[in-house]
């Protein structure tokens, strides 16, 4: 039996959130997807804080969504730490242990313990505005933890840090994430936040989960635009017959023909990094997949360029900054783009 | 260009007049006070009454004003009732109302006679008119509004995410009012509790109706000063001082909120 069994439903005006959600003890599971697809409602109803419209939340098997936030067994680390302003670092700490029963003394002593662990044990008395942020989220992690939680919930634990400071809080996560033996569901939007922390992704897009796996075979398999994005692969949809696939065109264009290294059956999907995509003025030699593209925008990234094409199908290609040169790429130009079978990657839709 | 040389002159005339017409009269006050006798006149048994009630008084009505006023403010910032327009409406009330009227209603009803008061006396032998519960009831009626207006604004500036976080913690909705949301408004009850308590003090309409003034048990400062005036007015002189000494102290702890610009 999963440790927690759960179907959130929730409706905000013509939003939906509709998310079937399950995860064994131990595991941290992360819900990511795009702004407003609904992962921090999400997150609010698992934690109280927004009542389920239907559905139910099941933590090892006890039906807690008919308790108040306060009643259940949930931690929470807000995305800015919310730490209570006018409380030290120790008392933001032994706040939930006293709300939940223990004593001055031990509460205290508990809260001390945890602050130890997760490196501030010299910053006991400290007010959360003289601690740094990355300091403070360590605070907020240390305090949801105290309440010895059976569900801890990470809402974008790194979206408020400065990019020096993520790695950091991000060990700190991984170390901690490691050892507690509840569920952990972490909301983010940052791919590398999830795949360094989660053992398994549910992407959510407009309130719906639209794919979930491990973090490995999700990147290596996107089944949406904007998880393909994210991974930074181009993916498409089609019909594979044998060692040909047809791709879904643009609308009015002629479909794309592919050939295949391996072949395939039925309806798939087609992925392929941008860096397998070559750029050519004119026609080029061979009988490799080939297709006439205009070039819709130019940018530089560092030591490559992003070169987005526009034609039977849209493309994205990166390609060394002296090619650019050399067949000095410009927008509107007409090229052709060439793509070695053995970089198509194809997966069943 | 200087920004000073582009104030309009009249402007700048009429400023200066309103300027003065607030000051002079503090002056004069200043200014035909005996300051040779004063240190004799403070301590004269009269003055030191009337000064030990008024403290007495609006320290009372204030602790008053913060038991009933702050949960009035609550209820106004945080739930949406129906009819919460009209309850703002109300609470204000006696801002705008001349508290010789507060007094009346009052007396009308808290009286001997008045709908709670005829009760009151039937059931447990109270009488409040001219007593000095009554000097209490009527400052706390016309300075809880100061009181209730500030907290409720702080109340609104809290951020409710941090009661939340309470929640999750595992604080019932009382412990989170007590141990979050009181501490994160406690400037903003303080500020109300200081400006209640100075129009507490400074009370003088709705005193004189309800509790008349009877010195020693309902004739509090202003009391004294009006009464002062006619049979003595140096003496009136060095009350007003000691009231307006008052309010320095006050603006000087406000300054911050209040005084300062936005």
């Amino acid at each position: 039996m999963s440790a927690l069994e759960a179907r959130l439903t929730v409706r905000r005006g013509n939003f939906t959130l509709d998310l079937p959600l399950r995860a064994g003890a131990g595991e941290v599971v992360a819900l990511l997807g795009p702004n407003g697809a609904g992962k921090t409602t999400a997150l609010r109803a698992l934690a109280g804080l927004l009542p389920l419209e239907e559905g139910h939340i099941h933590l090892d098997g006890e039906p807690v969504h008919l308790l108040p936030p306060e009643r259940r067994p949930v931690g929470v680390v807000f995305q800015d730490h919310l730490l209570f302003p006018h409380l030290s670092a120790l008392e933001n700490v032994a706040f939930g242990p006293r709300c939940r029963g223990m004593p001055r003394r031990a509460a205290r002593e508990h809260a001390a313990a945890w602050l130890e662990r997760v490196g501030l044990g010299d910053h006991l008395a400290a007010k959360p505005r003289a601690l740094s942020g990355g300091q403070a989220q360590r605070v907020a992690l240390a305090r949801a933890l105290a309440v010895e939680p059976r569900l801890l919930l990470l809402d974008e634990p790194m979206a408020a840090l400065d990019v020096r400071t993520r790695p950091e809080i991000r060990a700190l996560l991984r170390r901690h994430l490691a050892d507690f033996p509840g569920v952990t569901v972490l909301v983010t939007h940052d791919p590398l936040e999830a795949m360094a922390l989660a053992d398994r992704l549910v992407v959510v897009e407009e309130g719906h989960p639209v794919q979930e796996g491990a973090p490995a075979e999700v990147a290596r398999r996107p089944r949406t635009g904007y998880i393909a994005r994210l991974v930074g692969l181009n993916l498409h949809r089609g019909r594979a017959d044998g060692r040909t696939v047809v791709l879904d065109a643009s609308r009015g264009a002629e479909p794309l023909r592919l050939h295949l290294a391996e072949p395939a059956q039925g309806e798939v999907f087609v992925a392929f990094p941008p860096s397998a995509v070559r750029v050519h003025r004119a026609l080029p030699q061979g009988a490799g997949n080939r297709w006439p593209a205009r070039v819709e925008a130019v940018e530089w990234q560092g030591d490559r360029v992003r070169v987005e094409l526009e034609g039977p199908v849209q493309v994205a290609a990166d390609i060394p900054p002296e090619a650019v040169a050399e067949a000095a790429l410009t927008e509107g130009e007409e090229v052709w783009a060439t793509l070695p079978a053995g970089a198509l990657h194809v997966y069943c839709a | 260009m200087n920004a000073h040389a582009r104030v309009p002159w009249v402007l700048l005339v009429l400023a200066l007049l309103g300027l003065a017409f607030l000051v002079l009269p503090l002056a004069g006050l200043l200014i035909r006070a005996p300051w040779s006798t004063l240190g004799a006149r403070l301590t004269e048994p009269q003055v030191l009454e009337a000064l030990r009630l008024s403290l007495v008084t609006s320290t009372l009505a204030t602790a008053l004003c913060l038991v009933l006023g702050v949960p009035l403010a609550w209820v106004l910032a945080r739930t949406a009732l129906p009819g919460r327009g009209l309850v703002r409406a109300l609470v204000t009330v006696p801002l705008v109302l001349p508290p010789v009227v507060g007094g009346v209603a009052l007396l009308l009803a808290l009286g001997r006679r008045g709908i709670v008061g005829r009760w009151l006396e039937a059931a447990f032998g109270v009488t409040l008119p001219f007593t000095t519960a009554a000097v209490v009831l009527a400052e706390a009626f016309v300075a809880m509004p100061f009181l209730v207006i500030s907290v409720e604004g702080a109340l609104r500036g809290v951020d409710r995410r941090y009661e939340e976080a309470a929640a999750t913690l595992g604080a019932s909705r009382w412990t989170v009012f007590r141990r979050i949301t009181l501490p994160m408004v406690a400037p903003g009850v303080a500020a109300g509790a200081i400006l209640c308590w100075a129009r507490a003090l400074g009370e003088f309409g709705a005193t004189i109706t309800f509790a008349g003034s009877y010195p020693g048990r309902t004739q509090t400062m202003p009391l004294a000063v009006y009464l002062a005036l006619e049979t003595e007015p140096e003496a009136a002189i060095v009350l007003s001082l000691v009231l307006l000494a008052v309010c320095v102290v006050i603006l000087a702890a406000l300054r911050d909120r209040w005084v300062s610009p936005p």
